[in-house]
């Protein structure tokens, strides 16, 4: 009884915090991009813009639901369901961080922790074509036909070269859980990480993961599904209102799934760098803090008199966090190995959406057939290389 | 903490449900709340403005099937590499020189599709197969045929 409660919390705590992320995933997408090309992004929906996915839900909540007499009705209606079913559902195998006991309670942190987790991202993601696949085969329209053809051909071109990067960091740790993956990956080695990118030698792997996960999740520079300047907007062109978003929420969701398997395959999942429990809290307290300096900083010469205000009540909050880590580090050890767990698995996870953004940004699209003949004749032979020489190495040692 | 099978996959199922709610939730709102005003413009397919014509079962790219039969036959190679991985440890040496083998046989068929033009996107059509013993079942005219010519 006591566990059926705990998990209720657990994935009411993480539905909620994933659905909170994936809106303002879109707000620092559209900041960041914003800034890249010297603009200011959102600015007025509350204070920059910080309100702004708020009023993108209930306008798009509010919009005409068009479902025009030329489409097949099941399909168009099943297809953005499935591509938001099927991206909120890998969420639930992803390990957040280590075993934890606060409060008497002993419990793991993350959802499910079963034997098939690799297993079964991979075949929930595969899975995900479909979503996609059928919006543009339902909709019968020219442009979402062709959209939804690029797209399923892609997706499983480069789910193959993504299920062989993901063999290699599994021969070292020979498991399929996520989290025994990432208790292999503890400590570390004179010093450096006993991560998989690092002592494990897989960071030409770790880079055909993240290169297939752009491809999978129809990202820059691999949108071709979409690609505006010739199919207008791919896939979803006959869409509107919520099943519109649906699609944009599925990719975002995506993306977070993709940088937490990243993380948690190559970059030690929620493990520090720093060794001792004590430097890795004082550590993330000090980001905080600095963080929070900055906006103290800000708001004494802040151009709008409304950032006078709001920019010291976000420092304080900050701050207060901040203090959190300080008192896990010094005072209460059980919380701090829980909130430095959380902490490092955020930091790196958000790096990595950081560096989709980034890409987004920086990248011009490819061709279709150089996008093909990436996917068969580079990606595929140079992961299944990685992999046999992973393999050698490790059978090597033993 | 979970120990039965039922309990490890509890979670699994928890989310799938709260997944399916989420799901049903943003398509029913959209359609419950948004305002509905028909014409027949708006029924029509969108092509930037234009009237549409023709249909959009159009004949499409033998490519994308060819694809789709390549990507069922190489990943199951890829399911077939799990299990070998998970056992690895256990098997050393004799483990990497079987999957060798097996990677090797793999590889001899990526190859051959290579050499056909399967993943060329770009060629029309696939190339005939040039083999090296090659038997001429119809041997070329012995005597010229007399060219055409458009004289005035």
């Amino acid at each position: 009884m006591e566990f059926i409660i705990i998990t209720l919390v657990k994935t009411g705590l993480v539905a909620f915090i994933l659905l909170t992320t994936l809106a303002y995933l879109q707000w620092v997408e559209r900041k960041v991009i914003a800034h890249v090309q010297a603009r200011v992004g959102p600015y007025r929906v509350g204070p920059h813009g910080l309100l702004q996915p708020l009023a993108d839900v209930v306008k798009l909540m509010t919009k005409e639901d068009l479902i025009p007499d030329h489409v097949n009705k099941v399909f168009y209606v099943l297809a953005p369901f499935l591509a938001v079913f099927l991206a909120l559902l890998s969420i639930s195998v992803i390990p957040f961080g280590p075993a934890v006991e606060i409060f008497g309670i002993k419990t793991n942190l993350g959802l499910a922790d079963i034997n098939i987790g690799i297993l079964l991202i991979l075949a929930v993601s595969s899975l995900g074509v479909y979503g996609i696949a059928l919006a543009g085969w339902a909709s019968n329209n020219k442009y979402s036909l062709m959209g939804g053809l690029r797209s399923a051909a892609q997706m499983v071109s480069y789910e193959l070269p993504m299920a062989l990067a993901i063999a290699a960091p599994l021969i070292l740790s020979n498991s399929l859980n996520l989290r025994e993956i990432v208790d292999t990956q503890a400590g570390n080695w004179y010093g450096i990480p006993n991560w998989n990118i690092f002592t494990g030698g897989q960071i030409f792997g770790f880079f055909l993961f993240m290169i297939a996960a752009f491809a999978e999740t129809n990202r820059i520079p691999f949108d071709l599904p979409e690609a505006e300047n010739e199919l207008v907007a791919g896939f979803h062109v006959e869409y509107s209102s919520m099943k519109f978003a649906g699609f944009f929420m599925a990719e975002y969701a995506n993306m977070i799934t993709v940088c937490s398997v990243a993380t948690v395959l190559f970059l030690g999942g929620w493990h520090s760098p720093i060794p001792s429990q004590a430097g890795s809290g004082v550590f993330a307290a000090l980001v905080h803090f600095a963080a929070a300096g900055m906006l103290f900083f800000h708001a004494m010469h802040a151009a709008r008199p409304f950032d006078k205000i709001t920019f010291p009540v976000f420092g304080v909050v900050i701050s207060g966090i901040g203090a959190i880590f300080l008192a896990g580090a010094f005072v209460w050890p059980a919380l701090g190995a829980a909130i430095n767990g959380l902490f490092w698995y955020g930091a790196k996870t958000f790096i990595l959406l950081f560096v989709f953004i980034w890409i987004r940004a920086t990248l011009p699209r490819f061709r279709y057939d150089q996008l093909m003949r990436f996917a068969w004749l580079f990606m595929f032979p140079a992961a299944l290389l990685n992999m046999l020489i992973t393999a050698f190495f490790v059978a090597l040692k033993g | 903490m979970p120990t039965t099978l039922l309990e490890r996959y509890f979670p699994v199922v928890l989310q799938a449900i709260l997944a399916f709610a989420i799901g049903t939730l943003l398509i029913g709102a959209s359609a419950i709340l948004g305002k509905r005003v028909r014409n027949a413009v708006k029924n029509t397919a969108y092509e930037c403005g234009m009237t549409p014509y023709g249909t959009a079962k159009e004949r499409f790219s033998v490519k994308f099937y060819l694809v789709a039969m390549l990507f069922i036959l190489f990943d199951i190679e890829a399911i077939f590499l799990y299990p070998w991985a998970v056992v690895f440890r256990d098997l050393k040496m004799f483990a990497f020189f079987e999957m060798l083998v097996f990677v090797i046989l793999i590889l001899a068929g990526f190859f051959y599709i290579y050499k056909k033009g399967a993943l060329d996107w770009t060629a029309e059509e696939l190339k005939p197969v040039q083999h090296k013993i090659h038997v001429d079942l119809m041997p070329a005219d012995p005597v010229p045929s007399e060219k055409v010519t458009h004289a005035a």
